[in-house]
């Protein structure tokens, strides 16, 4: 049947481990078009792309970019710096302490695929490539010319196994395919980073601060784009602009001098994060600041339960709903039952107790299940308690929640005379509710930080990992494990609970609809649990990055509309085909995915 | 000559069979219709090394879980130190059993140092609140607990690795260190499950050093093998146990010289075969041949 018909083995990789590019330019040609197109990038940003305005960012004047065009000029200027770093340029050398080809690479498709994007998306909204300036016609040619020159770097070609010509032709294509797919890979192969010079002290936490501050400003730019293009742009230039920082090792570089000073980072942080809301005139963005807080502090939250201690939990915003209702009903809202109205610190720990109280009820007859039968369950316990709400309206059971309306009106809060609904003017920067709210959320959220901190570093900590991986060794070793899992889950639901009762006070209103498995506006059980794997099992970072990102892009890309849990779910199957272990890895899942890739066999005390 | 490691190892062991750690009387189990061990009556005295070998399928495993709270007897007791052991297993080890096991369960994403830290789990008590906290308290007894799980490292010579990951250690270490993590809960009685499973002469020859270190720590050990040389060389004491029942016990000469022993692992003598004394004498000379060979790279070693 499977006749040889195909032609005898293709001469593929003519020198195999030989270094060579993936596009045949000679290397020097190639470095040189690669740094200079770099260069010309950032200059062609300054010329007009478009003639009218009616593309937003004014990409029409010549003298000085906007919009998009900035996004651009950085891709481009990290380009030639790269580029100007691989040459060996004196000051320049300490970019690239790790691999500098890939790290041009990524770049220049960084500068490549922003500026395609804008001259499609001008085209496109516009109708048309003749709503092009001359500039947008350069721009186009340059990137382009860019990438054909950094693809011509030469890497280190992996030896691949011809296809074996009996297979039939549909294994011998998929074996090719897997081949070429190995060298485009090798192509962008990161190389051990050169260790780093001795710095002093302040150097180093300077270079923190730097970092910090980048992040910061990236953080802000992206949450304040004004519209979808910008946004778009914005992630196609982080994504591979980090990509391409990530091969230079510098991002090895940072989080080793991060990990030897772990409160000034962690301070650093959560000064940069304060800073955030001082860095915006109006309250709009502050609005989906405090919502990411509140996402990423359950989802932190959660990953104690989930990534210390590997109880699969579906059910977990119920907690979070427990908390925002406790709270709700002592806040002296006119639809609460009580007529109480506690003072803030109160009423946080009593939310958090609250939900305590329901954790340790939930959990006692649920954790004695593993696994699959544990997720299936607490999935139930999520939807018994949003139906259980639902229900006790007066009617269909005992008044307490107000059914379906909910607790609304719930007033500001009032911390030592400090009125969260008023806007304050502190040292000449206007800081308004949500601002507000954001600074208090930050509050809960560093707690939240420091109770994972202490208690994944510890003998309870070491518990609940030894728990994870094997529960019947544990046992072995003396490990209540029934009592260990219970802590963590009880300690996951007081965490929630107090993200909630700040909840309460940000929403207005606390109904039972806010509190679903799944739903398109997070927090929700089914995004926490996403933004805990999208973000990495395990670490403090992770879950932070991954519930920004699965709040703004859903927040930032309206017009995808009713296919936003479509792109979702495809980004979600993607990841987990690709990086399962998470955006930002802990180092010992790391090693679990990916036994044989580059892993160093001894886990240093680096973990994020 | 051939036997004096094992003479001298075993000799001043020999006149101290102290108090009674483990006292196991008229342990069966039964899973439903099968019995799978019935009625056995095992000791151990503190300072011993009791090993425990049987047929595969004879219920060596099953009498382990049972001594360690993995199951719960259906008749019969079993006492530890005078007290009758509790039905769950953190308590067992709690109580002072530690245990490894024949498939190596370390926990393989952790660290060497922290398989060990865990260890120490049921003699720490800080909870979590000392853990969020952080009081003085806290901070002694992490870096007691530390110095202690280095000891140990040292002890199995693995404290150079403390950082690695437990997987990606060789087969032999990771034995020890499953040997080492059971030691960090300070057991009176240490059970072995198969702890030279998979492994080459050298290896066995170092856990068998590594057994006596621990008999002379003041723990009682028993031991589960199929190396019948591992077994006879290290034991005071040697239990049989074939479909379920205690067959023969005694001393390794006792226990080699039985006929019943070696028919459950050979089968019945048929008739004009040689017979199970001719059989017994053979394997004698094979091991006595074996160490001879095994014994000589050993004393250069020892120089």
């Amino acid at each position: 049947m499977t006749t040889q018909t195909t032609a005898p083995q293709t001469p593929s990789t003519p020198a195999k481990g030989k270094p060579s590019g993936l596009i045949g330019i000679p290397e020097n040609l190639g470095r040189t078009l690669a740094t200079g197109g770099g260069i010309l990038t950032v200059v062609s940003t300054f010329l007009a792309w478009t003639w009218t305005d009616a593309f937003p960012g004014d990409l029409t004047v010549y003298g000085y970019p906007g919009g998009l065009q900035v996004l651009v000029l950085i891709t481009g200027a990290l380009t030639a710096l790269f580029g100007l770093a691989s040459y060996g340029v004196k000051g320049l050398r300490w970019l690239t302490p790790g691999s500098a080809d890939s790290a041009i690479k990524l770049a220049a498709l960084a500068a490549f695929a922003t500026a395609w994007f804008t001259i499609i998306a001008i085209s496109v909204n516009l109708g048309g490539l003749a709503n092009l300036e001359p500039g947008g016609w350069v721009v186009a040619i340059v990137t382009l010319a860019t990438v054909l020159g950094a693809l011509s770097l030469p890497f280190e070609r992996p030896v691949t196994e011809p296809a074996d010509p009996d297979d039939t032709d549909w294994e011998q294509f998929r074996h090719n395919t897997r081949n070429k797919l190995t060298v485009f890979k090798a192509a962008f192969a990161s190389s051990e980073v050169t260790p780093a010079r001795k710095l002093p002290a302040y150097a180093e936490i300077l270079i923190i601060v730097a970092a910090l501050a980048l992040g910061l400003t990236v953080f802000t730019y992206g949450i304040g784009t004004e519209y979808d293009e910008l946004f778009v742009g914005f992630m196609i230039t982080v994504g591979f602009g980090f990509a391409a920082v990530t091969k230079a090792g510098l991002v090895a570089r940072v989080s080793a001098i991060t990990a030897k000073h772990r409160n000034v980072t962690m301070i650093g942080a959560f000064v940069a994060a304060a800073a955030f809301p001082f860095t915006q005139s109006d309250d709009q963005y502050a609005t989906i600041g405090v919502y990411i807080l509140i996402f990423a502090t359950v989802a932190l939250g959660l990953n104690i339960v989930v990534g210390m201690a590997g109880l699969l939990d579906l059910g977990y915003v119920a907690f979070l709903g427990v908390g925002a209702y406790t709270g709700a009903m002592v806040s002296g809202s006119p639809s609460s039952p009580f007529d109480i109205h506690l003072p803030f610190w109160a009423s946080a720990l009593l939310g958090a107790a609250v939900a305590m109280v329901f954790g340790v009820l939930i959990g006692a007859p649920t954790l004695r299940l593993r696994g699959d039968y544990l997720a299936i369950v607490t999935l139930g316990f999520g939807e018994i308690f949003r139906i259980a709400v639902l229900n006790a309206d007066g009617t269909s059971g005992p008044d307490i929640t107000n059914g379906s309306n909910g607790i609304s009106s719930i007033p500001n809060l009032n911390i030592f005379g400090f009125d969260f609904g008023q806007e304050h003017s502190i040292a000449g920067f206007t800081i308004a509710r949500f601002a507000n709210y954001f600074l208090l959320m930050l509050l809960i959220t560093l707690i939240v930080v420091i109770v994972f901190r202490r208690s994944g570093d510890s003998r309870i900590g070491r518990a609940w990992i030894a728990i994870r991986e094997d529960e019947t060794a544990a046992l072995a070793m003396g490990i209540n494990g029934f009592r260990v899992k219970l802590i963590a889950f009880a300690l996951g639901a007081a965490l929630a609970g107090l993200a909630g009762t700040v909840q309460a006070h940000v929403t207005y209103t606390v109904t039972p609809e806010q509190y679903q498995f799944a739903h398109v506006v997070p927090p929700n059980s089914a995004f926490l649990l996403a933004a805990v794997v999208l973000g990495g099992m395990g670490t403090i970072s992770g879950p932070l990055v991954g519930a920004a990102l699965l709040y703004l892009i859903p927040a930032k890309l309206q017009f995808l509309g009713d296919y936003q849990l479509f792109a979702f779910g495809l980004a979600l199957v993607l990841l987990m085909r690709f990086r399962p272990e998470g955006l930002i890895p802990n180092r010992r899942r790391q090693l679990e995915f990916h036994e044989e890739a580059e892993a160093p066999t001894v886990l240093s005390k680096a973990g994020a | 000559m051939t036997t004096d490691t094992t003479t001298k190892d075993t000799a001043p062991a020999a006149p101290t069979p102290g108090q009674t750690v483990l006292d196991a009387r008229g342990v069966t189990m039964r899973f439903g219709g099968l019995t799978a061990v019935r009625n056995v009556d095992l000791t151990v005295n503190s300072g011993e090394i009791v090993g425990l070998i049987g047929p595969n399928g004879a219920g060596k495993t099953t009498f382990f879980n049972c001594l360690t709270g993995l199951y719960i007897p259906t008749e019969g007791e079993v006492r530890y130190k005078g007290t009758v052991l509790p039905a769950k297993s953190f308590k067992v080890t709690a109580a002072g059993i530690a245990r490894t096991f024949q498939n190596i369960r370390l926990f393989a994403n952790m660290t060497v140092l922290e398989n060990v830290l865990v260890g120490r789990h049921t003699r720490t008590k800080e909870g979590l609140w000392s853990a969020l906290l952080r009081g003085p308290g806290f901070h002694k007894a992490e870096a007691a607990s530390r110095e202690r799980a280095m000891e140990l490292l040292k002890f199995i010579g693995l404290d150079k690795k403390a950082e690695h990951l437990a997987r990606n250690l060789p087969y032999g270490e990771q034995r020890k260190l499953e040997i080492a993590r059971a030691l960090a809960s300070e057991p009176g009685l240490l059970l072995l499950d198969e702890p030279t499973a998979g492994m080459n002469p050298q290896e066995t020859r170092a856990t068998e050093e590594l057994v006596f270190a621990i008999r002379d720590m003041g723990i009682a050990v028993l031991v589960i093998e199929h190396d019948m040389r591992f077994i006879f060389n290290l034991c005071d004491r040697v239990a049989v146990l074939v479909q379920g029942e205690k067959l023969v016990e005694g001393s390794s000469e006792v226990v080699q010289g039985d006929e019943r022993v070696v028919a459950a692992y050979l089968g019945e003598p048929f008739e004009d075969a040689p017979g199970a004394k001719e059989v017994a004498e053979v394997e004698a000379a094979e091991a006595n041949a074996a160490t001879q060979t095994d014994a000589a790279p050993r004393k250069e070693n020892d120089r």
